[in-house]
């Protein structure tokens, strides 16, 4: 069973399938750079900022950010993004703000979560980005459900649901894969292969050369496209969304990249895997691709980008600064709050007990 | 009034709630064409099409999974788990997702799905037709927790979970679907959740006198060991919780100061079944209204059994038993 790579950039940035360049305007692709450069320079002061011990927990991105923002090219305000914690880039590209971003990764009085989750679960209902889980594969499902809730519903908002290499050996997504068939669910599964799930290669994981030939048994069709490439992904997104508004159904969407760091900042990967590995795949650089791409189209510079890179630093140290001022936690209360509509009596009772106590030892 | 059982009930249910609300709907292994191995979805698609009438693959991951999806878009999902006890694979979804959405959003995300699912022995079912794993839930935090035991109760509580913000595990007591008859009002009805019933009074405190605490498929043979009992000149006041997270602690802490006595009846295995919870909970309260401690009479610390069940489930005789040691006879 063979399925062919989908490229549109070289790993030089050139177009080698022009007819499959998708039509993006020139400041939506300056934006896509945009993100993908901040997701960079973001992960790599967060990271040193969970060493220093400031946030709790964190993960990067490195190496994938092109699919954190290619997919969403295709898909409207309205279609729904469930994602696993590796992309919380996608939602920054459709204007989560970075002040937000940053009160969940201190979960402080004002991350949205109220502390309750752990760093880099991010939640974010006005743009129909749904809250994050740790649970691999968990996701899938519900991806699957709201498509088919929007079919039902008359409206043509389709669903993108995220997932890493791992989760194709959960039951969660073969389960999810079946029904969205059976159904025709206009749902687009996204795989982030990137080639490691905590310590386990992708060639332990499964048996199959690709995972996009799974879709086969579901009676799906299935793409493989370079997922280092942004136009590739923008470009076969399209084609999958469009199918789902169509009401043909879902598509399986393999995107092949590399994760270059380690699982999360409680990670070690130089005990499982030669470092060399990592550099390998610093030639397909999905941001030096895409860079190369808009410079030779005259839409960015050398001179553009220090410019950028200095906004964001700026932007970045000035809401450090504000968001390390503001209360630690959120009061005692929240704790009891939002596990009901309603909270019920016995968390009435449970409330007045912890606070009954955090008084009396306060004191 | 018409007179129905709960399964014609729980029809009756859905039937009212998908005619008055278009985002309410329902799917399950085999509800919609078949109309459910029990029959409790019958004529539902034929109403409402299949695609508010979903027949689903066989996974109930990945119904519960999608019904979580259904509900964070706005929709009103019932699922149906065909027996309890294969509600299993769901419990990934049902605690980590389901449960956890509008906490873990800060309130962001709410997914108010309904997940029916028969429980209970009784039926010569073996253990895979026979579990009643509501204590799972119950210390589940997120969610809520309904067994009722007769046929309006079923109605008015199932159409109060539907209408309700929160997840709710609807737990039907299969052994009693065709048998427990009784008059449903027509139309919307609701029951609220978090009320008992008192479904027997005592007189008040005496030598004599104890409240007894059940649910589901056991409220029926408590109301047999009631009969017996006043026969024999107890003084017994029956409370049956319908909802069982949360629990009607007022209720039932009323009953046992009033009695002084308090013997909790449950199907499922009695360590750390929900009996313990409703001992501790009430000794916390009534210490010194107690004249006795408080006793369970429960199914027993094994897998359900096949041919030895009606050993295994409580039954009228150790209720009166259980009753006989808390008054001294």
């Amino acid at each position: 069973m063979k399925f062919e790579l989908i490229r549109v950039l070289d790993d030089a940035g050139c177009v080698l399938h022009p007819e499959w360049e998708p039509a993006i305007p020139a400041v939506e692709l300056r934006h896509i750079l945009q993100t993908m450069v901040q997701n960079s320079l973001l992960d790599e002061k967060l990271m040193r900022f969970q060493r220093q011990g400031r946030i709790g927990f964190y993960l990067t991105a490195w190496g994938e950010e092109a699919t954190l923002v290619g997919p969403l090219w295709a898909l409207r305000p309205s279609d729904w993004i469930f994602s696993c914690y590796r992309e919380a880039g996608a939602a920054l590209h459709r204007g989560y703000p970075l002040r937000t971003l940053l009160c969940q990764l201190y979960c402080n009085a004002e991350d949205p979560v109220r502390g309750r989750q752990l760093p880099v679960h991010h939640t974010a209902r006005e743009l129909n980005f749904v809250s994050v889980s740790s649970v691999v594969g968990t996701q899938i499902p519900h991806a699957v459900g709201m498509a088919m809730a929007a079919k039902l519903s008359g409206r043509d908002d389709v669903s993108l649901v995220y997932f890493g290499d791992g989760a194709t050996s959960t039951g969660d997504f073969h389960v999810s894969c079946n029904i969205a068939a059976v159904r025709k669910a206009p749902c687009l599964f996204f795989c982030r292969n990137n080639g490691w799930a905590i310590s386990t290669p992708r060639s332990v994981q499964t048996a199959t050369p690709t995972l996009a030939q799974k879709a086969v048994a579901y009676g799906m069709p299935a793409v493989l496209v370079d997922g280092n490439d942004v136009l590739a992904l923008a470009h076969v997104t399209a084609g999958a969304a469009a199918r789902a508004r169509r009401g043909e159904g879902p598509t399986l969407i393999e995107a092949l990249t590399y994760r270059r760091g380690a699982h999360t900042s409680s990670d070690d990967p130089t005990a499982y895997r030669d470092p060399d590995e990592p550099r390998e795949w610093e030639c397909r650089d999905p941001i030096r691709r895409f860079r190369a791409y808009l410079e030779g189209k005259g839409l960015w510079n050398a001179d553009e980008e220090r410019a950028f890179v200095q906004r964001c630093e700026q932007e970045f140290a000035a809401l450090v600064a504000e968001v390390e001022s503001l209360p630690s936690k959120s009061p005692l209360a929240t704790m009891f709050d939002d596990v009901y509509a309603e909270r019920p009596w016995h968390l009435d009772e449970q409330f007045v007990e912890l606070d009954r106590e955090v008084r009396r030892h306060r004191a | 009034m018409p007179e129905m059982n709960i399964i014609q009930a729980v029809n009756d249910c859905l039937k009212v709630e998908m005619r008055r609300d278009s985002r309410v709907v329902v799917l399950g292994e085999d509800v919609g064409r078949f109309g459910g191995v029990f029959r409790a979805t019958v004529g539902l698609q034929e109403e409402f099409g299949p695609d508010r009438c979903i027949d689903t693959p066989l996974a109930e991951n990945g119904i519960v999974g999608c019904a979580i999806g259904m509900a964070l878009y706005g929709l009103r999902p019932v699922a149906e788990i065909q027996f309890a006890d294969y509600v299993y694979p769901a419990y990934d979804q049902i605690v980590n997702e389901l449960a956890k959405m509008r906490y873990r959003s800060g309130g962001e995300y709410q997914a108010p799905v309904v997940i029916r699912m028969p429980a209970g022995g009784g039926i010569k079912g073996g253990h895979y037709h026979s579990q009643s794993p509501e204590t799972i839930f119950i210390h589940t935090p997120g969610l809520k927790v309904v067994y009722p035991s007769n046929p309006a109760d079923t109605k008015g509580l199932l159409a109060a979970a539907i209408r309700g913000d929160d997840p709710v595990i609807f737990m039907e007591p299969k052994r009693h679907y065709r048998t427990a008859r009784g008059e449903v009002p027509e139309g919307e009805y609701l029951v609220p959740l978090g009320k008992a019933a008192v479904l027997h009074e005592a007189a008040g405190r005496s030598a004599r006198s104890v409240t007894i605490l059940a649910w589901g498929a056991m409220v029926h043979t408590a109301l047999e060991a009631v009969e017996k009992g006043i026969g024999q000149g107890y003084d017994i006041e029956l409370i049956d919780l319908r909802t069982l997270l949360p629990f009607d602690i007022e209720t039932i802490v009323a009953s046992v100061k009033k009695t002084g006595r308090a013997i909790v009846v449950h199907e499922a295995p009695r360590t750390c079944g929900f009996g313990a919870e409703l001992a501790a909970s009430i000794q916390e309260r009534a210490l010194l209204h107690l004249e006795a401690p408080i006793l369970r009479v429960t199914g027993f610390d094994t897998p359900f059994p096949y041919a030895l069940e009606m050993e295994y489930l409580p039954n009228r005789e150790r209720i009166l038993d259980a009753i006989e040691r808390v008054t001294n006879g």
